[in-house]
């Protein structure tokens, strides 16, 4: 029943001003991925070729990040699914003493800037000798993913209401079948958010790896090389783009799918 | 007649097999569920993280020797005193305003889209709204300064632009001008400033938006009908309503900002943010008890604007 006034001139143009802000330097990112210049970063480019797909396509290292950042972005979101909600079903299941600590102890190690707990963890791996391995990644990673999956398990617990747990106890479901018919089916759409949301935190997490990976290289630390110390241009272009893309699907997808109901993609913070 | 006992007699049997004996053990005993249903996450964050902080903190209590380079074990404040040196000093001082200046210029240019895309867009425009947001918020950190370093660079797009605009001169006035100034944008902190405020722009404009979505339309209708302009409803009703979305905005933008280490590497002069030394005294200084105690310094500054923060009501918000 909202009547919609219009916005005033500089007010529009200023929004339409910010979003092209934000959109432009995506869309460039497309644009170089097929420029033929190979040394420089030269606008606009002198031509355009699909070359350089097949030279990135062709590339060891960039395979051999891209699969190793998959295998620690799935073991540590599969590791956070866990995790994250046996201790989201207790937190809204219960009170007890020390629920509000678990919460703030959860959120902590995304509240916290992430060289904070990059070098909290590297010098305990220091400290205990541990050698930095595809394990250590992993330990990191895990960490922070807990959060994100518990944040989305916690949200959906507490829409759940309590009369059907009791219902399904009173007609004699165990607790296992409760959780098996009722609480899964439930809270499933909010896991899989969740464990979307982990999953793409890990693929792209660049500042905790840094201090908790040996020689291995994920695709963010192979893309920070490139940053830093470029050795051919043209690729990194293909690698960024492709790494958009990928990132954007699941993000259209989403949108997508809530178009109409309520949009419960949000889930912000790093 | 205990609640036990009833419903082990009267009202069902117990369940068979291993695992309906299981359920009914748990049933009887919830707090022993609850506690084997936390104990995984506690452990592991309690262990790993909790415990990795705490090591940290222990070792910026200890110093390292400064003829023999090595970490002496025991407890002084006198890494913490080295924070106060002119040149870590300056190190922190950076960081903050750089965290200040990017947090106003976020809030100032998110003001705008978080409004527009609350109040008024509709259908197509919401769409657009939606995506201008999410895409950049979810793509990959590192591609993101990736662009901005295609941007930036002297060939790149922004030197075109003003070159086709005749609008050279402007630029290198603006570059000759100290601190701000450099030898080209990628090497400047205005550089640096520019990808601060693109990478962290999103993480203003969701709860400014979530809190203008709040204020009811009434109250607007009611100002106007007392007779208020625009510009009154605007800072009378609207933007005090919206400011716990704005300071929750400001704790992502300020936070991030202090902890960041990549952008400034990547775009940006030879001077270091509290990231970056932290950084380099853990790695090439091997100075591990400065570091820790530069860690500190964003956790105190954290704390402190969040206490502030919470006095706003800005945790509402979020």
């Amino acid at each position: 029943m909202r009547n919609t006034p219009r916005a005033s001139w500089p007010l529009k143009l200023a929004a339409a001003a910010g979003l092209v802000f934000m959109l432009a330097p995506l869309a460039l990112i497309f644009l170089y991925a097929f420029s033929t210049e190979e040394k420089t970063y030269q606008w606009p480019p002198p031509g355009l070729t699909l070359e350089w797909l097949a030279v990135a396509w062709q590339r060891p290292d960039v395979w051999k990040a891209l699969t190793l950042s998959v295998q620690v972005a799935t073991i540590s979101t599969a590791i956070a699914l866990v995790l994250g909600t046996l201790c989201a079903a207790a937190v809204s299941g219960s009170r007890f003493f020390g629920r509000e600590t678990i919460s703030l102890l959860v959120i902590l190690p995304i509240a916290l800037p992430g060289i904070i707990t990059g070098i909290a963890l590297r010098s305990a791996f220091s400290l205990m000798e541990i050698p930095f391995s595809f394990w250590t990644i992993v330990l990191g990673h895990a960490t922070f993913c807990i959060v994100v999956v518990y944040n989305n398990a916690v949200a959906r617990l507490r829409r759940t209401s309590g009369s059907m747990i009791e219902a399904a106890m009173d007609l004699g479901a165990d607790k296992l079948q409760t959780f098996r018919h009722i609480i899964l089916p439930n809270i499933a759409t909010a896991l899989l958010a969740g464990g979307m949301l982990a999953f793409a935190l890990s693929f792209d997490e660049v500042i905790v790896t840094t201090f908790t990976a040996g020689q291995q290289q994920t695709l963010p630390l192979w893309m920070l090389e490139e940053l830093i110390r470029p050795r051919q241009r043209p690729v990194t272009n293909v690698v960024a783009m492709v790494v958009v893309v990928v990132t954007l699907l699941p993000i259209l997808a989403a949108f997508y799918l809530s178009r109409g109901g309520e949009q419960s993609v949000a889930g912000m913070g790093k | 007649m205990s609640v036990e006992a009833l419903t082990a007699s009267a009202i069902l049997p117990n369940r068979r097999g291993t695992l309906g004996a299981l359920s009914d053990y748990f049933w009887r005993r919830p707090k022993l569920l609850v506690f084997l249903l936390v104990a995984p996450a506690l452990l592991w964050l309690g262990i790993v993280y909790v415990g990795s902080l705490i090591a940290l903190l222990l070792q910026s209590f200890y110093s390292l020797d400064d003829f023999s380079g090595v970490i002496v074990e025991e407890f002084t404040l006198k890494t913490y005193g080295e924070l106060f040196k002119a040149q870590n000093l300056d190190i922190i001082v950076r960081t903050v305003s750089m965290a200040a200046i990017v947090t106003l210029a976020s809030a100032i240019v998110a003001f705008p889209i978080a409004y527009v895309a609350a109040r008024y867009a509709r259908g197509k425009w919401k769409a657009l709204f939606y995506l201008g947001v999410m895409l950049p918020l979810w793509a990959s950190y590192l591609v993101k300064i990736y662009a901005w370093k295609l941007i930036l660079a002297k060939e790149g797009i922004l030197n075109w632009v003003f070159e086709q605009l005749h609008l050279t001169w402007l630029l290198d006035a603006y570059l000759s001008l100290p601190i701000i100034g450099g030898n080209s944008l990628s090497v400047s902190f205005t550089g640096t400033f520019l990808v601060f405020l693109y990478i962290w722009l999103p993480y203003m404009i969701l709860p400014i938006q979530a809190s203008v979505e709040r204020v009811p339309t009434n109250l607007l209708d009611a100002a106007s009908d007392l007779g208020a302009t625009p510009m009154q409803t605007f800072w009378k009703v609207i933007f005090p309503l919206a400011l716990p979305g704005i300071v929750a905005g400001s704790i992502f933008t300020f936070s991030l900002t202090l902890g960041d280490y990549i952008i400034p590497q990547i775009v940006g002069t030879s001077r270091l943010f509290i990231g970056q030394a932290v950084y380099v005294q853990q790695g090439t200084a091997g100075n591990i008890p400065l570091a820790a105690a530069f860690t500190v310094v964003p956790i105190i500054i954290m704390g402190l604007y969040l206490w502030m923060a919470k006095r706003m009501g800005a945790f509402d918000a979020l």
